[in-house]
């Protein structure tokens, strides 16, 4: 069962959908009992970065990192991407997970933000998130702070500069656009993270 | 590069499509989930509902609608019309839509647009301006309109949008009350001016009657995006097919989709 963390960051029922529709068994959860038996764990998320704070303060945090412990596959989608950051410039005081070093940065004032619409990947090395995606191809993006280019950084997007568009390391991911909401492009990657 | 977006609408009473229903190979025309579906297949960059009954009654319908539609949308999905609430927006969004357009209920209280974008996000909120333009003074000039564009406010337009983005709109829907339903094109100055005054997206929506009205809205009007609601009625027989034109134009647009 694929665990979609529920830290009430918006509304979850696309992504629940999504994978719905790919076929696979899925739940949308609050409860760090349900996240730590998931053979899966996705953390999506919408709005501020400071809501990842209600992921420390409910015992999620805590789950969800004990499930990364267990190589449990683990994807992050818009703020929940940024949160496997160390940090955001959107909310200094709040801590993210860390297993991508940096801060989450807002866009430059050349460009107007939010960042919202259909942008492009450029695909960057070997990616298990991104099989079967090509340089150039389209998805959704809605953000106003931006992820830095790391190590981990498979798919890049220009906009005010390049940012990580998506992040992977082993058996976890991350993306900043939304692959349920990112028409047959995004489906591709929601499914390869659901058959690893 | 972002990308200039095409976002097909459709105008829904009592559950059924009741504009744009022109549409090759549908089996029902009048179904808002096979047209959304059809339109998202087609190239539509996001698909918007709009609840033109909007009366009580109709309620349990259009989420019945929505979420048949929400099923087989996986491009961002806009639902509006008849949302007064906090509760009737969650309604909405359990339904499977990914954004709410509010219009008349933000104006009379603007909390409405801070408090859904508190626990939905911003990006949800979608605030609906319906402005017409007032007699030549000094400069032009817009008033917004409430009630379906029937109701003056004595409001500014660009006074509005100003106060809506600082309580939380995410996007707005810009419609020009002189161009709707016109044909002669969409208000690039309105149009201009609300880009001017906000740092969110713009939807231009009124007056489209061909491709050509697209490409100047991107280019002047410097719209971030802009609503197809009645392409069927000027000859093009798909969002492909404007996606197409405007390509040959230099407009960048998502292609293929």
């Amino acid at each position: 069962m694929i665990a979609i963390v529920d830290y009430r960051a918006g509304n979850l029922v696309s992504v629940k959908k999504a994978v719905d529709r790919l076929g696979f068994p899925c739940a949308i959860t609050s409860d760090p009992a349900v996240v730590e038996r998931a053979e899966k764990v996705i953390v999506p998320g919408v709005g501020h970065f400071a809501v990842t704070s209600t992921l420390d303060e409910t015992g999620l945090r805590a789950a969800i990192a004990g499930a990364i412990e267990r190589q449990t596959p683990f994807f992050g989608i818009c703020v929940g991407m940024q949160w496997m950051f160390d940090s955001s410039e959107e909310a200094p005081g709040a801590c993210g997970l860390g297993v991508f070093p940096g801060q989450c940065t807002h866009f430059p004032p050349e460009v107007k933000a939010p960042h919202v619409g259909w942008n492009q990947l450029e695909v960057e090395g070997e990616s298990s998130l991104l099989r079967g995606v090509a340089s150039g191809a389209f998805v959704y993006f809605t953000h106003s702070y931006r992820a830095p280019l790391v190590a981990g950084t498979v798919a890049r997007c220009d906009y005010g500069g390049a940012f990580s568009a998506a992040v992977e390391r082993g058996h976890l991911f991350g993306a900043q656009f939304h692959p349920e909401k990112s028409g047959d492009v995004g489906l591709t990657i929601l499914g390869n993270f659901c058959r690893l | 590069m972002l990308t200039k977006r095409i976002i097909a609408c459709l105008d829904v009473d009592a559950g059924r499509v009741v504009k744009g229903v022109r549409f090759l190979d549908l089996r029902d025309a009048g179904d808002p989930a096979e047209l959304a579906a059809a339109h998202s297949r087609a190239g539509a960059d996001e698909i918007v509902l709009l609840d033109i009954s909007a009366t009580h009654q109709n309620r349990a319908t259009l989420l019945d609608a929505v979420r048949r539609a929400a099923r087989e949308l996986f491009v961002p999905f806009t639902v509006g019309g008849g949302i007064r609430s906090l509760e009737d927006a969650a309604a909405v969004f359990d339904a499977g839509a990914d954004k709410i357009s509010i219009n008349s209920a933000a104006l009379a209280d603007p909390t409405l647009i801070t408090r859904i974008g508190e626990r939905y996000g911003s990006q949800a909120v979608i605030v609906a301006v319906d402005a017409k333009r007032l007699p030549d003074g000094n400069g032009a000039r817009w008033e917004v309109r409430s009630a379906g564009g029937r109701k003056p406010t004595g409001r500014d337009a660009l006074e509005w949008v100003r106060e809506a983005e600082s309580r939380g709109a995410g996007e707005f829907l810009l419609t020009s009350m002189d161009r709707d339903g016109t044909g002669i094109g969409f208000d690039c100055e309105l149009t201009a001016a609300v880009v001017g005054a906000t740092s969110i997206p713009v939807i231009a929506s009124g007056g489209a009657g061909g491709a050509q009205h697209f490409v100047t809205v991107f280019r002047e009007g410097r719209a971030d995006a802009a609503l197809a609601a009645s392409i069927f009625h000027f000859g093009l027989n798909s969002v492909a097919e404007l996606k197409q034109e405007l390509r040959a134009a230099g407009i960048p647009v998502r292609w293929p989709c």
